[in-house]
């Protein structure tokens, strides 16, 4: 997301110099068809309910979002101040699109909508750094009977 | 970053050409934002070999998020009126009671407010922060359950989310980047956390100084303390 060009020139070098080695391996499946998927958000966007711990700098825990959180329930604690948060504020369908999900079950183009969805707070970190609590969060979306994930950076 | 994801080369992938903090685009655009997750959904029907990586070939609603729309607060900030505060606690203080209806316009508009992180009321975070400012980095806790990081982080969080939910309660174009350089320029609150930041980075407390170098002035406002 976001053009590398439209970014102040220091803030395109500080993402650029970050070390991404590529995945080792590129898992890839397939599944049935989008109507009889069920569906997770999994956001690095550092939102969590009110009363659960705030993500600290450099802190690899999830937090679990219950599919039927109200909306005023979540807060976001991401570690970057280093993009927009208006947007958020203004609508929380710009980060975690979960009014749009339960539009598209209505109208059947999706099955269903996982129980829970999982928060990050996905800075400053490399991505191996995740993977212990990441397949956690793998096995509660496969016990959840999720069959398609969401990862929404921000 | 088109770029990085290039690097991690992810199984399926879209990429978007909105700014960092709007994955979906844009606020209250359902329909786009809908455009842009039936584009992510069908990612997983396609079969071909990975990566796949994909671009959302249209731009976000209310264009450049860089172009100016005219946009000015819909508050003017009367002075403060003479009490035992300090001068900037006074304004900001001051500031916080102009922009409440605002706020409360927000809230009640949305349905919801982010304002919270430091679990406690924003008048109670404007006098921590400026507790911390006055105190050279070190100030008393008034939250248990928070780390002095964590408190200085949220309640500096908290002042930002109250001015900019109170500052676009107002229905009109508004930008992100004038909403930003209008709190970091224009108010007393962006004054004190930019006054904070040297401050803090000499602080006893390493998670306040880790705070205050990495966590509470955005890179593209860094420039106002080479001014100040």
């Amino acid at each position: 997301m976001a053009r590398l060009s439209d970014l102040s020139p220091e803030t395109a070098q500080h993402l650029l110099d970050k070390g991404c080695p590529p995945f080792e391996t590129a898992p890839f499946v397939t599944g049935p068809p989008l109507h009889q998927r069920r569906v997770a958000i999994v956001t690095t966007a550092g939102l969590h309910r009110r009363d659960d711990d705030n993500f600290d700098l450099l802190d690899l825990s999830y937090r679990v979002i219950p599919g039927d959180v109200p909306a005023d329930d979540l807060v976001m604690t991401q570690s970057s101040v280093n993009f927009d948060r208006t947007g958020f504020q203004q609508d929380i369908n710009v980060v975690f699109p979960l009014d749009r999900l339960r539009e598209l079950q209505a109208r059947g183009e999706i099955g269903s909508i996982a129980a829970f969805h999982y928060a990050f707070n996905g800075a400053g970190q490399l991505a191996s750094a995740y993977e212990a609590t990441a397949r956690q969060v793998a096995r509660m979306l496969k016990e959840d009977g999720v069959n398609a994930a969401l990862l929404v950076p921000v | 970053m088109r770029e990085i994801t290039e690097r991690l080369r992810p199984p399926r992938f879209l990429w978007v050409p909105f700014e960092l903090g709007r994955p979906f685009g844009a606020p209250d655009e359902p329909e786009f934002q809908t455009e842009v997750l039936r584009a992510t959904l069908a990612l997983l029907e396609r079969e071909e070999a990975p990566p796949i990586l994909d671009d959302f070939p249209v731009e976000a609603p209310g264009g450049d998020p860089a172009e100016m729309t005219g946009w000015t607060c819909p508050v003017s900030f009367p002075p403060a009126e003479s009490t035992d505060e300090p001068p900037l606690l006074a304004n900001i203080l001051a500031e916080i009671t102009s922009l409440t209806p605002w706020h409360a316009l927000a809230h009640e508009t949305r349905g919801r407010t982010s304002v919270g992180s430091a679990r406690m009321a924003i008048e109670d975070s404007a006098r921590f922060l400026h507790a911390l400012l006055e105190g050279h980095g070190t100030a008393e806790n008034p939250v248990a359950s928070l780390s002095p990081g964590q408190i200085f982080l949220g309640a500096s969080e908290d002042m930002r989310t109250f001015y900019m939910e109170a500052a676009t309660a107002k229905p009109g174009p508004a930008t992100s980047h004038e909403v930003a350089d209008w709190f970091w320029s224009d108010t007393a609150a962006g004054e004190l956390l930019l006054a904070l930041r040297p401050v803090c980075l000499e602080s006893p407390e390493k998670s306040i100084r880790r705070a205050a170098a990495r966590q509470l002035v955005p890179r593209a406002q860094i420039h106002r303390l080479v001014r100040s």
